[in-house]
């Protein structure tokens, strides 16, 4: 259906835009920026900040420019007298309860509010501060994220990213006029409430009234300790990433100069969870064959399908709260970073003569959930923690500046072995569908002994950004050891954001969808729009990080996980078989049951 | 199932499971048991399948929608600027003296709490204060002190 168009003048100039597009777009078409806080391309449209107030001829107030469609003949002004006036006002109300201490905020130079006082050249209070005390005291209870009231403007963005793209409502709008206040159920601290530490929030608002909990200087001393030997492992999308927070633009795939940083950070191995991702599809791979031979052929009614992928840790703390009779569909795979730290501590560590204790795991993570699920009791397989501390890939590039390394002319260097090996099929891990994908690849050669039917090994059903993907393969012409899955025709399905994961899990619940094995990311995107990569985030840049991972799949020698050889290598000497007893102490984990508020 | 979660059945069961029946759901609850306990927010959004910040949210909005424990009979007297003009301080300080209790506490027994209201609607009869959903216009400290303690009695 093609739409009318409607003619406008902006400062004068002429413009022709589809009806409802709102006077915010029409502006940006003709190079004009409007000034915004509270809107976001990823949510919906609060109008509630006012800071895009734009004068329409003949309207008697100003219109906010981002909840405003265009209408024919319509004249707006963006930098009259008076919107130039009301703008710089509304800064000022803003900061009047804001506890405007930007040289000690983590948000220090990538604050939007602080850039907007910059270009508005804010000068001094003209008005009386109404921050509230009790405001002042930050609630640091989860390991994930930090929420400072002091520094909420109200915009909302977390509220409406919590609701519309994670289905959670952790965070709501309490109380009301100069009481109001963005809170959990009841005012409790964070790691009480269904927060499922996505960190979603935190990469779509606009100050530093959210950020992620702080390690480096954790790892900083680490490093500095002569008695440890600190080895980092980098999770598939922080290659895909980290250039952004260090001044390229997205898409750049920078794998090799983030290698070499860490090793110029002082890293004593740099490592690849990559390495683990390809463990976990021989683990979860084969639990999927065995949940469907104990479903099909021994109708064993305690084993439950569709199985679920456990891989992402906001995911998990998710289902834990609002689905918990659907744990059991859980894999019992642990995710790849705790995989690697089990692993790590224990074979690893034997291989490179050192103990365990003196062993510091740092996981480099597009995550802030992985910062919870490092320190869940259940992951302590080798006796230790089995992963000491998460980095997200922002506070790496943090790290990066302060150590003073200029990374775009480094040298690219390839990881350390072993436990440096990687295959396409792990750094897909890093994209929505990409666990699904790199499991097909191996579940069904084993199965037939064949290459998945696909061209290029690429499963494009389950690629792209669509929020629920399914797919079905049909399985032919098996080996004989698996006759029991001839003819089957295998659904799977994947989804993306939580407030998608929670459609499909509705759908299990109630019995109307027929899957055998399901893929859940938290994050919309998957890792690659994780909560813990480069700010700001929108629909276009993480089509671009898609790109780059789906580049670094088809540019890497190997593709399948069965192939990667420090996973052949660790079956022969160490493990025995996919979820043989030893995988069974370390690789696999259980699950909890949380309240539902 | 505690009385708390038999009246949010009864209630669910008569309003329905949309999020518009969030209002009167909450409502019934604070006519029976004066507030919303942790426990009633909790039931009523897992059986609206919302969240319970999106309950606590919604409730703490609303003046009337207590989220504090309260005694069996809420006295408000309206604090705003007509009945502010009128000596509503002087209402107050009364029922203060007389409940022994300050603004927003509950007497011992559990019989009375005291709250303040924004504008009642009621200016042109200011001083006003409810008694529970009763309104009683153009007090003086005396006919305040006398309305409360008919209430007393009258049970
Ligand atoms: S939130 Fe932004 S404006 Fe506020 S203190 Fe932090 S950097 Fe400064
Ligand atoms: S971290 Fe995720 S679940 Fe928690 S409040 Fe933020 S968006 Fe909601
Ligand atoms: S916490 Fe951040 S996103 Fe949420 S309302 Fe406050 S400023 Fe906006
Ligand atoms: S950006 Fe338009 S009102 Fe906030």
């Amino acid at each position: 259906m093609s739409k009318y168009m409607v003619n406008l003048k902006i400062n004068n100039m002429p413009v022709s835009v589809e009806e409802g597009t709102t006077i915010l777009e029409a502006a940006r078409q003709l190079n004009f920026k409007i000034p915004t806080l509270c809107n976001h391309p990823d949510l919906t449209v609060a109008g509630n900040c006012r800071v895009c107030v734009v004068e329409v001829k003949g309207a008697r107030q100003l219109s906010a420019a981002c909840a405003t469609p265009v209408s024919e003949g319509m004249e707006v002004f963006t930098n009259s007298e008076q919107v130039r006036t009301s703008r710089k006002h509304i800064i000022e109300l803003l900061l009047s309860e804001h506890n405007s201490d930007c040289t000690k905020c983590q948000k220090n130079g990538s604050c939007e509010l602080q850039s907007l006082a910059f270009e508005y050249r804010v000068g001094d209070h003209v008005l009386m501060s109404l921050l509230k005390p009790e405001d002042l005291i930050p609630d640091i209870s989860s390991p994930s994220i930090v929420k400072d009231n002091s520094k909420c403007i109200h915009c909302q963005r977390c509220v409406r990213t919590c609701a519309e793209l994670q289905g959670v409502s952790a965070l709501g709008v309490a109380f009301k006029g100069n009481h109001q206040s963005i809170s959990t159920f009841l005012n409790k601290p964070l790691n009480e409430v269904v927060c499922t530490n996505c960190g979603q929030c935190i990469n779509r608002c606009p100050t530093g009234a959210l950020t992620e909990r702080n390690n480096i200087e954790d790892v900083w001393n680490a490093l500095y300790d002569p008695n440890k030997f600190v080895v980092v492992q980098t999770a598939p999308a922080v290659r895909i990433a980290l250039g952004e927070e260090l001044g390229l633009e997205p898409g750049h795939r920078v794998t090799g100069k983030m290698v070499a940083s860490l090793r110029k950070i002082g890293f004593n191995k740099v490592l690849d969870t990559d390495f683990s991702a390809d463990l976990t599809i021989m683990e979860e791979g084969f639990e999927l064959l065995n949940r469907l031979r104990k479903v099909l052929v021994e109708k064993d009614e305690t084993v439950k399908l569709p199985m679920m992928t456990s891989c992402s840790p906001g995911w998990i703390k998710f289902i834990e709260h609002i689905f918990p009779n659907l744990n059991d569909h859980l894999s019992t795979c642990k995710s790849p970073q705790q995989m690697f730290g089990a692993v790590a501590k224990t074979y690893y560590a034997d291989k490179v003569n050192v103990k365990a204790q003196d062993m510091v795991v740092v996981s480099i993570m597009p995550c802030t959930a992985k910062k919870f699920e490092c320190d869940r009791p259940e992951m302590r397989s080798s006796g230790f923690k089995d992963v000491d501390y998460v980095l997200t890939t922002r506070e790496l590039g943090l790290m990066i500046r302060q150590a003073g390394i200029d990374f775009a002319s480094l040298e690219p260097e390839g990881y350390d072995s072993i436990l440096g090996e990687s295959t396409g099929a792990a750094v897909i891990f890093g994209a929505t569908g990409g666990v699904m994908e790199a499991a097909l690849r191996t579940a069904y050669e084993v199965v037939t002994g064949r290459e998945v039917p696909f061209t290029n090994l690429d499963i494009k059903p389950v690629r792209g950004m669509e929020g629920v993907k399914e797919a079905s393969i049909k399985i032919k012409n098996v080996k004989p050891e698996f006759a029991h899955l001839e003819g089957v025709e295998l659904n799977v399905a994947v989804a993306h954001g939580l407030a998608n994961a929670r459609k499909v899990m509705e759908s299990v619940q109630n019995g109307t969808s027929n899957y055998h094995f399901i893929e859940i990311m938290a994050c919309p995107g998957g890792c690659l729009g994780g909560g813990g990569q480069p700010i700001p985030t929108s629909k276009e840049i993480r089509d671009k990080r898609a790109e780059a991972i789906y580049e670094e799949d088809l540019n890497m020698p190997i593709r399948k996980s069965h192939e990667n050889p420090d996973v052949v290598a660790i079956y022969e000497e160490f493990l025995g078989e996919p979820n043989g007893h030893k995988s069974h102490d370390l690789l696999h984990t259980h699950y909890k049951v949380r309240n539902r508020y | 199932m505690s009385t708390t979660e038999v009246l949010i059945s009864e209630l669910v069961e008569k309003h329905g499971r949309t999020r518009n029946s969030l209002m009167p759901i909450l409502q019934g609850i604070v006519q029976q048991e004066k507030f919303l306990s942790e426990d009633a927010m909790v039931s009523v959004a897992r059986e609206l399948n919302i969240s319970a910040a999106d309950v606590f949210g919604t409730a703490s909005f609303y003046t009337f929608l207590d989220t504090v424990p309260r005694g069996k009979n809420v006295i408000r007297v309206c604090k705003t600027i007509s009945c502010h003009m009128k000596n509503k301080d002087e209402i107050i300080r009364a029922l203060e003296n007389a409940l022994k209790i300050k603004v927003g506490e509950t007497t011992h027994d559990k019989e009375y709490t005291l709250l303040t209201a924004n504008c009642l609607g009621w200016c042109h009869k200011g001083p006003v204060m409810l008694i529970n959903d009763e309104v009683y216009p153009e007090l003086t400290p005396e006919s305040a002190l006398k309305i409360v303690n008919e209430h007393m009695h009258s049970k």
